[in-house]
């Protein structure tokens, strides 16, 4: 069985996102830029797939700008086997439902028994790719992942939902979205860092699977959130008592 | 504009995180509340109760007993023949639907809006809150997910919609329930409750979680939550976890133990409205939200608070 994981280039999860003053967007110039975490654990959770023979090859597929290229030699580095790029031009944002058209077509060329996505990217936080995929190609989805396990033609699937868990269980091919309990993905080594770079990673364009990237959603602008000031320390635990008093929670 | 509001019940009753559905869509035109389940008249009795809903549909079938998005993403589409904008609250199940819907319509979703500006305008947050952006949708048809912390809860009673039969569109044959670990607790949920308090890493195990934090909750009438540490480190169940990719929360009360104030973490709670914060660094970053902070070691502090509360 092949396993499908697309992986998107985002913003380092460490740094705090700065809207631009003329409200146009999120400042990206500079900024580190990093794998969706979400889409690391989704590799690993692939590669351990492979591991115990569940599965056989691991494409890694991403959209986005010629950069996008180092997230896929991540993902080879990590133990994917091949990646595909359908890269657009910088600064240009494809929307999820794009996003899950292209990977439709990727779908339909390379015919994998599991596509594995990330819940949501960090940067759009939009969490719809995998849904939309599974729609797009009329098969099941398992999201927000925190178990998978394969068995014959189905895998089974534990999710994190609002009271708890729950499981489903879904006929193969299938559409898996990871939550952030399902591993903790695996650093590349410094040879498998090496090896990475001489894996096959074929470049595609949106055109090349006859999908329109024009964004449905006109973004109108882009601000701050309201901050939030600092407020008052209080020196110790009587003076906090006494504050919850006054707004009557205690 | 004619409006379908995915409800969130238990079969017999509906779940507070659709009522907020319910004004946000109202803010849109006519609401219909479509109630799918297995036995759900209980809940569509409930749901022609709230306020602002003008129908009800109920769509009773065993193939919608566990709301499985591949058996009734189908339903949805099918009635959303009659219908210009799909809403669902963006709990887990309407996270899992909406953008399954969305697809099979050829539309782009809104997720979690937090505010109408216009009749395909609408705010959403992007990068864990940090961003804020303004969107126009061209589709033919809107499909939104809508936070439940930035919309008033319509009234649960007053109302009386009638309630319509919606037919079914089966089992799709491709997904089944085994089971599910539900937690039963007796504290307020975290979408409803007033007081929050949430544990950090600091909290040591699961054992001193529920020697400090549980008590001074139950002072407070507070449910409980917990930073992602503190639920990858097993001190309790994930659907503690407050933040970007967790609950998003907004009570009267937030008091944060032991939590660094990572973004991740700020992005599910900075909407509360006072903060406390208990955290031995008088830098961290949880003070740079706190409307109260306390300085100091949380093992001398919270027994102290619990007992004095
Ligand atoms: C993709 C992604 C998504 C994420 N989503 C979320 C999310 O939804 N929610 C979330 O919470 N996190 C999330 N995180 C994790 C987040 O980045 C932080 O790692 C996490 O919030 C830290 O938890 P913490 O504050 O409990 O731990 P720490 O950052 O370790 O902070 C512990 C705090 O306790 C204080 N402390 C220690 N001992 C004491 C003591 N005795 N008395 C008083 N104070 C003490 C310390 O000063 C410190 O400030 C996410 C991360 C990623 C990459
Ligand atoms: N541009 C992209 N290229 C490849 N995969 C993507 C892209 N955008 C989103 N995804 C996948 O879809 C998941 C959910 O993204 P989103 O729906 O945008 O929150 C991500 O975790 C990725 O696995």
């Amino acid at each position: 069985m092949k396993i499908l994981v697309p992986v998107k280039r985002v913003i380092d999860y460490n740094v705090k996102p700065r809207v631009k003053a003329d409200g146009s967007g999120v400042d990206l110039a500079n900024v580190k830029m990093s794998m969706n975490p979400f889409d690391e654990i989704a590799v690993e959770e692939a590669i351990r797939l492979k591991e115990k023979g569940a599965a056989s090859e691991i494409v890694a597929v991403s959209v986005g700008p010629a950069k996008a290229q180092e997230t896929l030699r991540t993902a080879l580095a990590m133990g994917a086997d091949r990646a595909v790029l359908v890269q657009v031009e910088d600064g240009t944002e494809v929307e999820p439902l794009a996003v899950a058209k292209i990977l439709k077509a990727v779908a339909a060329e390379e015919a994998p028994g599991l596509v594995i996505c990330g819940k949501q990217a960090i940067d759009d936080d939009s969490n719809q790719v995998g849904q939309m995929l599974a729609a797009l190609l009329g098969r099941p989805q398992g999201t927000f992942a925190s178990a998978v396990s394969v068995e014959g033609d189905a895998v089974v699937v534990t999710r994190e939902v609002d009271g708890g868990l729950e499981t489903v269980r879904l006929a193969l091919p299938a559409i898996v979205t990871t939550d952030l309990r399902l591993n903790e993905p695996r650093y590349a080594s410094l040879p498998n860092i090496m090896k990475a770079k001489s894996k096959p990673l074929a470049v595609k364009s949106p055109a090349d699977y006859g999908v329109d990237v024009a964004p449905r959603l006109k973004t109108l602008k882009v601000s701050e959130p309201p901050v939030r000031s600092a407020g008052i320390k209080v020196p110790d635990v009587d003076t906090l008592v006494a504050k919850l008093k006054e707004m009557g929670v205690a | 504009m004619k409006t379908l509001v995915w409800v969130e019940h238990d079969n017999a009753s509906v779940k507070d995180a659709t009522l907020a559905a319910v004004t946000a869509a109202g803010q849109l035109g006519e609401v219909t509340a479509l109630v799918a389940g297995a036995g759900c008249d209980g809940a569509a009795a409930a749901a022609a109760q709230i306020a602002g809903v003008a129908g009800v549909l109920k769509a009773d079938d065993a193939a919608y007993a566990n709301a499985l998005a591949e058996n009734v993403a189908p339903l949805i589409v099918a009635l959303m023949a009659d219908y210009d904008a799909f809403v669902a609250p963006a709990t887990s199940h309407g996270k899992n639907i909406a953008p399954r819907v969305a697809a099979l319509l050829d539309v782009m979703q809104v997720s979690e809006v937090l505010s109408i500006e216009g009749p395909r305008t609408f705010t959403r947050p992007t990068y864990a809150g940090n961003a804020i952006a303004t969107v126009e949708s061209t589709d033919a048809k809107l499909v939104l997910t809508v936070r439940g912390t930035a919309f008033a809860k319509a009234a649960a009673s007053g109302g009386s919609a009638p309630v319509t039969a919606a037919a079914a569109t089966g089992d799709a044959g491709l997904s089944s329930f085994v089971g599910a670990e539900i937690a039963k607790s007796e504290r307020p949920e975290l979408g409803s409750a007033k007081v929050i308090v949430s544990g950090g890493r600091a909290l040591k195990d699961a054992q001193t979680f529920q020697d400090l934090i549980f008590p001074l909750a139950d002072k407070l009438g507070a449910g409980v939550g917990a930073s992602r540490a503190a639920v990858d480190a097993g001190y309790v169940p994930n659907d503690y976890q407050v933040g970007q990719t967790g609950k998003i929360v907004a009570p009267e009360v937030y008091v944060a133990v032991g939590i660094s104030g990572a973004i991740q973490h700020l992005a599910g709670m900075k909407d509360s409205k006072t903060i406390v914060a208990i955290n031995k660094d008088e830098d961290a970053p949880i003070f740079q939200v706190a409307d109260i902070g306390l300085v100091g070691d949380l093992f001398a502090i919270v027994p102290e608070l619990t007992e004095k509360l």
